[in-house]
């Protein structure tokens, strides 16, 4: 095959373009799945237990079916039949589901019954009519429960239990040892736009209007479900109003499209803001221990970190919250251990930055706590501990710009000089100021994808692949890589997306979206340019007859001969030429094993907090933030940035705002709306900037590119209650900070 | 939500005999009771539009040189009123920390008056909570009840108002004007909600039918214009209710204290008007010994009914730091962060 050179310089990837979407998102005109009304579509509604272990004994169906408006009520009695078991995990990334198998309650808001009606009021007030009787059982549902075992994974089939170098002599070693436990509570998504889908039946075929992370995963799983081909199965999902993880397919979708089956008709079932605070997963509570043992000089001789954590009463998921520990800092003895409990909840699942965002805030006030101790600046700490391979494998970073992550985020910020002490710096007005600092890390993860390129005859190129918009800008960033891939410029490119139709493009999750779709864009391209590249050079009319050694370079709609850029060819006029109404290009991305085998590989980045904090009354703000991360190769600097920023604010929020409040007789969440679950507003989150760190990553993927978009809340969250320990003298290791532990 | 009857009144007579039929409940803009109906705390069979009554809708100067403001009038024309920011700047700033812009665009006077607590077990259905259900027993009691009553509370309920508007109101001694089926009437806003007690479930002297027609502050009040604050703790800065709230006005002549006003807002069923606190303060020269002193009082019956003993704490130093920004004076224009401890403190907080 002909030699194709990649242009570096002077392409479509690396612009911070606007969001080819833009205009749709602020005009409303964008389409998302609640959006769609077919014909004779009817409207679902969910009942869900307001017990949270139990069963339930009686549904009045009667009351509910003789509301105006009620067509049918779905229930375990009549809830059409299903191939597969809801707790069959045979599928990759399956959760266990509750599609009304039987009468049992396994946690509150699990649905029992769904009512199906001509109007959404209906079907609302229908559900309220079944008033359920429940025999309800006592519940455990706080990480004090007994019972705790020693789980078999870590989150995505990890250990539960890794070690290097001798823990014992490590902190025999130690002249300073700290040992100090730090909570988190449980937490939940929250994706603006609640998940629902808009089903319809065609016999077999099945067409849903769905949010979800990802097509492949998830038509494989229904397919399996109903008994019918994955062909089939035609889910549209331009846009997601969030995702977070959340929006695998979950059980709430499932049962809107059994609802559909059961009546005949299109069915739209959406989950209201407080049904997503139980059936969808959630970022489960942590209680971590950690020790840690340093000499003299501050290096670290051991650190251990302990989770305890929980999982549902019927499920596995364990928050693989000690991961950071595995990579973040150099110590000659490392171990971490997991304890979990099962708990009368929904089952957790995967919540941006799942495990390093809780253990990463665990680990970083740890560091802070023994940075005091050595009585050393918490970055002069940092470097001091700076891992040059990877601690707990001993394999060398593909790519790790950590260094330039500090230089850079401290010099914006200013930190030089600040004062050791806490309760050292105050306002104008006499409120206590801090700034505190913690270091951000993220896995770069590569699943699979594969996309389709093609050069049509007029000059212009398509590029498709089933890749998912989940507001992070994947439209506008994929179709520069299409751009790029093909040499032409990103208004020459169509570019599909966003159907279950089109090439998988793996799952939207992990931070691996742009890496790993983008990289099989980029192998489809080049492929296409390949083939169109053989076309000129075995063809002697083409002004690139015999180039095949020197190889050619694909530019502005034209093939150029690498040596000579007087010699050229366009694309129009080598299909011309050849007859052909286009070329093809097909390509795939995966892990490389042999890359990752060899290389540990890590987004990586250091944030910058101040907090100003009243001394009298405790309550607190972040004033600002600076966060500078390296993630290799950046495709669109403004999306990149989007995501930093985002990522930040969550971290805010981690650190200071969100937090279920569970009764812990009942199990309910009794705060399940967006007035009592705090998040940041506006007012909270005065000044923030991200800095993008150069970074060239030759490892990680074709592209080069890590992720974005989890790092962000890892960091910030630590750095936030650093800051507040520097501002008021006051540890706080229970979060979201309480502002009756700040009162003094 | 349950079907129900939507009735639009012509007049105020209309809206107060359909008001007076079991199972009527008055619609101003619906941003609490919509809400309550959605989850099924408030059931109505009938609903009985205001928004299209004549007469509710003024800002009246009366000659005593106060106001009387339709119970119509919505939260945001009321906080940015000429006539309320320079006579009545607590009350502004009050309402300007409540809530989001929007819901303040929407919410009316009569409305904030009578909006229902946040507990959040009232709020729940399937919770035992006696103001909801009479005699069902109260699930904050030993549950999550880090946010409530501190003062007047009883054993059958520990909930708090969450109104900010009112903390403001009971201190400037405002004055609801109410028609019912049996005339006009008048109460003092200080009177106006109820402790529990045990009949949690009556929370206002209102009775089945009576309506908010206006409320009145009074001119004397304008009186404490210069020295007036607003300040409000919450988990967030903006968009949050209260945990502790307090409404401060002083008089001040020749360097003594010659009138003072001091509620509490966030620790019991009804805004606390700290008439023992006041009393201390007149005479007194303003500093925070004589505010220390006189906050003590304010919660000197305070008891904490669950895991919010903190909040005693909390409500004295919001009262003295209410007090403080009171005795410095109202800034010439409302902060841009209302109410919060974040907006500029004039002289700063000395050490
Ligand atoms: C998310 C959220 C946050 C909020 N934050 C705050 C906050 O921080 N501080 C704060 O103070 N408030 C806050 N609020 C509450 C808000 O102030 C109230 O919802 C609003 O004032 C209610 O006014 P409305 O006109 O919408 O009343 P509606 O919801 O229409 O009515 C409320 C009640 O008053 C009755 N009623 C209304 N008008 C009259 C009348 N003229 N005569 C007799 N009865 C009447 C109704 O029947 C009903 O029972 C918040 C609300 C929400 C939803
Ligand atoms: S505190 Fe009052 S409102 Fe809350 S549950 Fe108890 S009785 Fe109901």
């Amino acid at each position: 095959m002909v030699e194709v050179h990649r242009l570096r310089h002077g392409s479509n990837a690396g612009q911070p373009i606007t969001r080819r979407d833009g205009l749709l998102k602020v005009t409303g005109m964008a389409r998302y799945a609640a959006d769609n009304h077919p014909p004779g579509m009817l409207h679902a509604v969910i009942a869900a237990a307001r017990i949270a272990r139990g069963r339930v004994a009686a549904l009045d169906v009667a009351a509910a079916r003789a509301h105006p408006g009620v067509v049918q009520v779905m229930t375990p009695g009549n809830r059409p039949a299903l191939a597969l078991h809801p707790d069959d995990k045979s599928v990759p990334f399956s959760f266990r589901m509750d599609l009304l198998q039987d009468d049992r309650v396994r946690y509150a808001g699990q649905p029992i019954a769904v009512v199906i009606a001509e109007t959404l009021e209906a079907a609302t007030e229908g559900a309220a009519l079944l008033a359920p009787r429940y025999e309800a059982e006592a519940v455990e549902v706080t990480l004090d429960a007994p019972g705790a075992f020693v789980p078999e994974a870590v989150g995505v089939g990890a250990p539960p239990e890794e070690h290097h170098g001798d823990m014992a002599a490590g902190l025999a070693a130690a002249t300073r040892r700290i040992e100090a436990t730090y909570e988190t509570p449980m937490q939940f998504h929250n994706a603006m736009e609640p998940h629902g889908v808009v089903a319809a039946w065609d016999g077999d075929a099945l067409s849903l209007d769905m949010p979800t992370q990802g097509f492949a995963l998830t038509q494989m799983r229904l397919a399996a479900m109903f008994g019918i081909p994955a062909e089939g199965i035609h889910i549209r999902s331009p846009f997601l109003g969030g995702g977070f993880g959340s929006k695998l397919l979950t059980g709430p979708q499932v049962l809107g499209i059994l609802a559909a089956r059961l009546v005949g008709q299109p069915v739209k079932l959406v989950l209201t803001r407080a049904q997503m605070y139980g059936p969808v997963t959630h970022r489960a509570p942590t209680r971590q221990t950690l020790r840690l043992g340093a000499a003299a000089d501050g290096a670290l001789t051991a650190l251990h970190h302990h989770v305890r954590t929980a999982t549902s009463r019927f499920d596995d998921f364990i928050e693989p919250a000690a991961g950071a520990s595995h990579t973040l800092y150099a110590a000659p003895a490392i171990a971490t251990s997991y304890e979990a409990l099962r708990l009368d909840t929904g089952t957790p699942g995967f919540m941006r930055a799942p495990g390093e965002a809780s253990g990463s805030l665990a680990l970083e006030v740890a560091m802070d706590e023994m940075a005091q101790a050595c009585g050393m600046d918490p970055l002069d700490f940092r470097l001091r501990n700076y891992a040059e391979v990877e601690p707990i494998s001993g394999k060398p970073f593909s790519s790790k710009a950590l260094r330039d992550c500090y230089a850079e985020g401290a010099a914006r910020f200013g930190w030089a000089g600040r004062p050791l002490a806490p309760r050292s710096m105050r306002d104008a007005e006499g409120r206590l100021v801090g700034w505190g600092i913690g270091t951000a890390t993220f896995p770069a993860m590569m699943f699979q994808a594969e996309a389709r390129a093609e050069i049509r005859r007029d000059g212009t190129g398509l590029v498709e692949t089933g890749a998912h918009d989940m507001g992070q800008g994947a439209w506008t960033a994929f179709a520069q890589i299409a751009a790029e891939s093909l040499g032409l410029d990103i208004g020459q490119v169509e570019f599909r997306s966003g159907r279950s139709d089109l090439p998988s493009a793996g799952i939207a999750g992990g931070s691996a979206h742009t890496a790993t779709a983008g990289s099989a864009i980029q192998a489809a391209g080049e492929q296409a340019i390949a083939r169109l590249a053989e076309l000129a050079l075995a063809d002697p009319r083409s002004p690139l007859f015999g180039a095949d050694n020197i190889g050619v370079v694909a530019r502005g709609g034209r093939l150029v001969r690498w040596d000579d850029e007087s010699r050229r060819d366009s694309f129009a006029d080598i299909l011309d030429r050849a007859g052909l109404e286009s070329v093809e290009g097909r390509g795939n991305a995966s892990a490389d094993a042999e890359a990752a085998s060899r290389y540990a590989m890590h987004s990586h980045g250091a944030v910058f907090a101040e907090v100003t904090v009243d001394p009298d009354l405790g309550q607190l703000r972040v004033t600002r933030l600076v966060g500078a991360f390296a993630a290799g190769r950046i495709i669109n600097p403004r999306l990149v940035k989007s995501q930093y920023y985002g990522g930040m604010i969550w971290g805010v929020s981690f650190a200071l705002h969100e937090r279920a409040a569970l009764d812990h007789r009942s199990g309910r969440v009794m705060n399940a709306d967006l007035g009592e679950y705090h998040v940041p507003v506006n007012a909270d989150i005065p000044s923030i900037e991200a800095i993008l760190v150069e970074e060239e990553d030759p490892h990680v993927n074709a592209l080069g590119v890590k992720g974005v978009g989890e790092i962000g809340i890892t960091g910030t969250a630590g750095a936030v209650a650093n800051a507040i320990w520097h501002a008021t003298g006051v540890r706080v290791r229970r979060f979201p900070v309480a502002i009756e532990a700040l009162m003094g | 939500m349950n079907r129900f009857d939507y009735v639009r009144p012509r007049t105020v007579a209309e809206a107060v005999a359909a008001g007076a039929e079991p199972g009527s409940a008055f619609l101003a803009a619906g941003t609490n009771l919509l809400d309550l109906m959605k989850i099924g705390v408030a059931r109505p069979a009938r609903l009985v539009d205001l928004n299209h009554l004549p007469g509710l809708s003024s800002i009246e100067a009366l000659p005593d040189g106060g106001l009387r403001i339709g119970a119509q009038i919505r939260n945001a024309d009321l906080a940015h009123h000429a006539q309320v920011v320079r006579r009545f700047p607590a009350v502004a700033e009050a309402l300007l920390s409540g809530a989001s812009a929007q819901l303040r665009n929407a919410a009316t006077v009569g409305g904030n008056l009578l909006q229902r607590t946040r507990c959040s077990y009232f709020q729940d259905t399937a919770s035992a909570c006696n103001k909801r259900a009479p005699g069902s027993g109260c699930d904050a009691r030993g549950g999550d009840n880090r946010l409530h009553a501190v003062l007047g509370w009883s054993e059958s309920c520990i909930a708090t108002n969450p109104s900010d508007f009112c903390v403001a109101l009971a201190a400037f001694d405002a004055v609801v004007e109410i028609e019912g089926p049996a005339g006009r009437r008048e109460i003092p806003l200080r009177d106006f909600h109820r402790l529990p007690g045990s009949t949690p479930d009556r929370e206002t002297d209102l009775a089945p039918g009576e309506l908010i027609v206006a409320l009145r502050l009074p001119g004397e009040a304008a009186g404490f214009a210069p020295h007036s604050r607003y300040v409000k703790l919450r988990e967030r800065t903006s968009y949050a209710f209260a945990v502790v709230s307090a409404a401060a006005g002083l008089r001040i002549e020749d360097g003594r204290i010659a009138a003072a006003r001091l509620a509490l807002g966030g620790v019991a069923a009804k805004p606390w008007r700290a008439t023992a606190a006041e009393a201390a303060l007149v005479g007194a020269a303003p500093g925070a010994d004589a505010f220390r002193a006189a906050a003590g009082l304010a919660l000197a019956e305070a008891k904490p009914s669950g895991d919010n003993a903190f909040k005693i704490e909390l409500a004295r130093r919001i009262a003295v730091r209410a007090l403080i920004l009171a005795a410095a004076g109202t800034p010439a224009r409302l902060p841009a962060l209302p109410a919060s401890p974040f907006a500029p403190i004039p002289g700063g907080l000395h050490g």
